[in-house]
């Protein structure tokens, strides 16, 4: 463990030299102890808390997620019915998929820790719009609300991609889900355009462009794919409300509509938003991989550009999951090359990270266990998804568990694995704190064996031939589905010990100082955890780039 | 060989001359899949244990790529994807492109079950017969919401849509028995979807298309029935004309309007039906199929309950081909139907 009374003022910070900061600073009060009332909670606009709002929120989501994905795998531990009625399962798939997708894995790297980190990552006292991240905060809620409350009464069974004609025929509540969903694209358009605005106006002097951290650019890039898809889901929402409640006849063939304009508009949004899930994932993995390297990003700039790469052909991928929808020939042909160049985006990240590496003083902890997952789950699963992307392959693969096992291993995985490697790296900055060391490493091994248990049972599983969505399957899909199973109870077990461990932390954790990695990020630079507006003093100036572990030479001085 | 590899990446038995292309790129790109993430993984790997932290405050050496390194990062993956692409989108549009002299089936889906026809006469639920070493072209359309139809075996699939006719064919290299799957959400009971292709010898498969024939004919008491002289007339709704006859149907039913011992066939399909019990029905497949099985079921106003039942007298297709004919006697009031909703309302 690093002694917190180490010498840690690397960066620069003019007029502060207080560089075991803790909790308990007398003027500047940390963000956590400004007001203690659950107003001064609710109603505060200070990023960080309802950075931390966010958290607490997607946490929770992640948890009700989380047990109907149990709830599913349990049920398919045998072939017939097992747990539940069909009906139910289908209603457990969708509601799983749904909260997953819409309420944890889209808000929980950029809202949670995006909010946190990005202010501090540009030496902002704040975001450009404080009043309106309250306000997107609080439009999530009301949609998430409105989701739950529709799955609750009458159910959903469409799967999240509520696929029309079913969508607008089934007998089950489509509407309050569909205007749940409708809400929080609100809340996810108003968090983009903050970020947006803050990284354009908000950077202090001496941060240009080839400076931000590069966590600051994945948030970027994804902010811009936000700010321009999700419109198009949310008026696709209201149009299904209407064809299910007053049949508008848009996508029903018996009234001249199509059923296929209903897909592409809605992977129009969809395929877009798996990078609004995995970019900030990417993102968070630079920064730590630079940490606990001690390294400068090998290719910063080919690291910085492939988001916005990424973020600019992942609109014009979308055909790639209606290989075999009845589009032309032709179509599938461009949508198949798009999705290779998506691909060869995703592999300059992965060459540079482990170039990160390469000359660099490695420190193995629990944030760089999960990046050694990350790299796995990234590299495997987007080799899949290039496999996929290869149309012969794509139709015996299409709509089997082997695209459920693609999916989960890159949106999912490498989603997971930056979340808990956002969560373990900024926890000392967040709360002042430190957790176990032993059980993150532990608890990190299991989760990663856990999730290749669960997923690499169903790429399986998938050749084999069980499509997805399957209540009762035949008997010879099930020594694979057990196996996936067992995987998924031990990733439950993980996640577990992670709860334990961090709620301790919380609370008994060790003081960790203000920077316990001796991390060159600038979110280092401010206190930890740090005062309501994040800089005590004059505005910082960020004379160095982002992780810049070089020895200064014997006649440089740290130019303060 | 690709037994074994077929083995190890449980990859169903290989039964279509389609399956036999894809898996050789099959092999290669999970090869090539797994190659690249375990050089990755290795050299992650080494550099965690050769460049490990010494001191903790330890500096490193400004490294960047130059510029070449970067252009091999592009460059190799990018020409490695593309010929991927280009074999596997050669060997799309041979299978969506079918050949001329395919032999033509109709696939429909519907909630939860298959139904095939071929031009040339019989039809059938949840089993299709094909003969081997020949292509078979499938039109695939749908009655109420997508399916999707699947045969692992053959490594193909195609949509099912409501509205529209897709396409997709297989030549069958072996025959036996493979099964059909629907990988296309469809509701309650979508993993019930479930349906098989019968692949027959080619004189095998000869000889079952003589016998449906010959079974659709039945009671047909002329040279006509000998099938293998003069091909039979196709249509389902003639064959349910004969049946109505031969069945005792028509001693009872009229087809020119008139009421009889039972209400007339004439304009019955789709007419919403005053019950005994005082309750209206929608006459559909469903309500025609139960009459014949359950005539007491619901009993239409004004009728005596003396209808007998033909539960274990019609076989299915015959049961089909009677409603497909009492579908046709709708003539007189086609104009009327109303155009409110949808034609496909799904059976919940
Ligand atoms: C980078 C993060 C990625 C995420 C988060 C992601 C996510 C997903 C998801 C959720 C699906 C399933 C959609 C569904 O059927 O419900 C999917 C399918 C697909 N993905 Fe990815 N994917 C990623 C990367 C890639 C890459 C790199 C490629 C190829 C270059 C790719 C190609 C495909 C293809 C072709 C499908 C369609 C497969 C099918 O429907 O049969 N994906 N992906
Ligand atoms: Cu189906």
């Amino acid at each position: 463990m690093t002694p917190s009374s180490s010498p840690t003022a690397e960066g620069v910070l003019p007029g502060h030299d207080d560089a075991g900061g803790h909790a308990g600073h007398h003027d500047h009060p940390s963000y956590l102890v400004d007001g203690t009332t659950v107003k001064s909670w609710l109603l505060t606009i200070d990023h960080k808390r309802i950075g931390l709002m966010f958290l607490a929120s997607v946490l929770f989501f992640f948890l009700v997620g989380g047990v109907f994905a149990l709830a599913v795998r349990v049920e398919l531990l045998t072939p017939g019915p097992t747990i539940m009625d069909a009906m139910t399962y289908n209603r457990a798939f969708t509601l799983h998929g749904l909260i997953m997708i819409f309420l944890f894995m889209i808000p929980a790297i950029p809202a949670a820790f995006g909010n946190f980190m990005l202010p501090l990552m540009l030496g902002a006292k704040d975001v450009a719009f404080p009043r309106l991240n309250l306000a997107s905060f609080y439009i999530y809620v009301t949609g998430a609300v409105l989701m739950v409350w529709g799955m609750l009464n009458g159910g959903l069974d469409t799967g999240w991609t509520f696929y029309t004609p079913y969508s607008t025929h089934t007998t089950t509540t489509v509407a309050p889900v569909l205007f749940g969903a409708f809400v929080i694209g609100f809340s996810s358009i108003a968090t983009g355009l903050n970020f947006i605005v803050t990284v354009h106006t908000m950077r202090a002097p001496g941060i240009t462009w080839f400076k931000l951290p590069l966590f600051v650019w994945a948030i970027y890039a994804t902010s811009c794919i936000q700010v321009l898809a999700t419109p198009v889901i949310g008026l696709l929402t209201l149009l299904v409300v209407g064809e299910n409640l007053f049949s508008f006849g848009l996508f029903d063939p018996a009234r001249g509509g199509d059923p296929v304009l209903f897909q592409h508009l809605f992977w129009f949004y969809s395929h877009p938003a798996v990078y609004i899930m995995v970019l900030p994932a990417f993102g968070v993995m630079s920064e730590v991989v630079a940490a606990f390297s001690r390294k400068n990003i090998f290719g910063y700039r080919a690291v910085a550009y492939s988001s916005l790469g990424i973020a600019f052909v992942g609109f014009f991928a979308w055909g790639h999951h209606m290989f075999v929808s009845g589009q032309s020939t032709f179509d599938a042909g461009v949508f198949g090359v798009l999705t290779m160049l998506v691909g060869v985006f995703t592999a300059i990240k992965v060459f540079n990270w482990v170039g990160t590496v390469y000359k660099g003083a490695v420190d193995f902890r629990t944030p760089f266990a999960y990046f050694c997952g990350f790299l796995f789950f990234t590299v495997f699963g987007g080799m899949t998804g290039i496999a996929v992307g290869t149309v012969s392959l794509d139709m015996p693969w299409h709509d089997t568990y082997f695209v459920v096992a693609h999916f989960h291993f890159i949106m999912v995985g490498a989603t997971l694995m930056a979340f808990l490697a956002a969560f373990h790296y900024w926890f000392p900055k967040m709360f002042g704190r430190m957790y176990h060391e032993g059980w993150g490493l532990v608890s990190a091994a299991l989760i990663i064996l856990g999730f290749n248990a669960t997923f690499i049972p169903q790429f399986l599983l998938g050749n084999y031939g069980m499509p997805r969505r399957y209540y009762e399957y035949p008997e010879r899909f099930q020594a694979l589905n057990v196996a996936s199973t067992a995987g998924a109870s031990l990733l439950a077990f993980g996640f577990v010990i992670v709860a334990i461990y961090l709620t301790y932390a919380l609370f008994y954790g060790r003081v960790a100082g203000k920077n316990p990695w001796r991390s060159k990020g600038y979110e280092w630079l401010s206190e930890s955890p740090p005062p309501t507006h994040n800089f005590v003093g004059p505005q910082p100036t960020f004379p160095e780039e982002p992780h810049y572990y070089v020895a200064p030479k014997k006649d440089e001085v740290n130019d303060v | 060989m690709s037994d074994i590899a077929n083995k190890i990446l449980f990859l169903p038995e290989r039964a279509s001359t389609f399956a036999e292309r894809v898996d050789v790129l099959h092999y290669f790109v999970v090869g090539t899949t797994m190659v690249m993430s375990a050089g990755v993984g290795l050299a992650a790997l080494f550099f965690f244990f050769r460049f490990r932290r010494r001191v903790p405050n330890q500096t490193t050496e400004y490294v960047v790529p130059d510029l070449k390194t970067e252009f091999l990062f592009v460059s190799v993956p990018l020409v490695f994807f593309l010929v991927w692409f280009a074999i596997g989108f050669r060997d799309f549009t041979w299978v969506t492109t079918p050949p001329k002299d395919a032999m033509d089936v109709y696939v429909m889906g519907k909630q939860w079950m298959w139904k095939f026809a071929y031009p040339e006469g019989p039809n059938g639920v949840n089993v299709l017969h094909v003969p081997a070493n020949r292509p078979v072209r499938l039109l695939i359309t749908s009655r109420d919401v997508l399916h999707s139809f699947y045969v692992p075996a053959f490594r193909i699939k195609m949509d099912a849509l409501p509205g529209r006719y897709t396409q997709v064919w297989f030549e069958a290299t072996k025959p036996g028995t493979y099964q059909v799957l629907c990988t296309e959400y469809c509701g309650l009971s979508h993993s019930k979807m479930l349906a098989e292709v019968v692949v027959l010898a080619p004189e095998d498969f000869e000889e079952w298309l003589k016998e449906q024939q010959r079974g659709r004919l039945q009671g047909r008491q002329d040279a006509l029935a000998d099938t293998s002289l003069v091909p039979p007339v196709a249509r389902m709704a003639e064959q349910g004309e004969k049946l109505a006859g031969t069945q005792g149907c028509l001693k009872c039913h009229t087809v020119d309007g008139a009421p009889h011992v039972g209400p007339t066939f004439l304009g019955m399909y789709d007419r919403q039906e005053k019950l005994a019990d005082g309750q209206t029905i929608r006459v559909d497949e469903a309500y025609i199929t139960q009459s014949m099985m359950d005539p007491g079921a619901h009993l239409v106003a004004g009728y005596q309950n003396v209808m007998p039942t033909y539960q274990g007298k019609l076989q299915g297709p015959e049961t089909a081909a009677i409603v497909e004919y009492i579908k046709t006697l709708r003539t007189a009031n086609v104009r009327e139907v109303s155009s409110e909703g949808p034609a496909y309302d799904p059976i919940q």
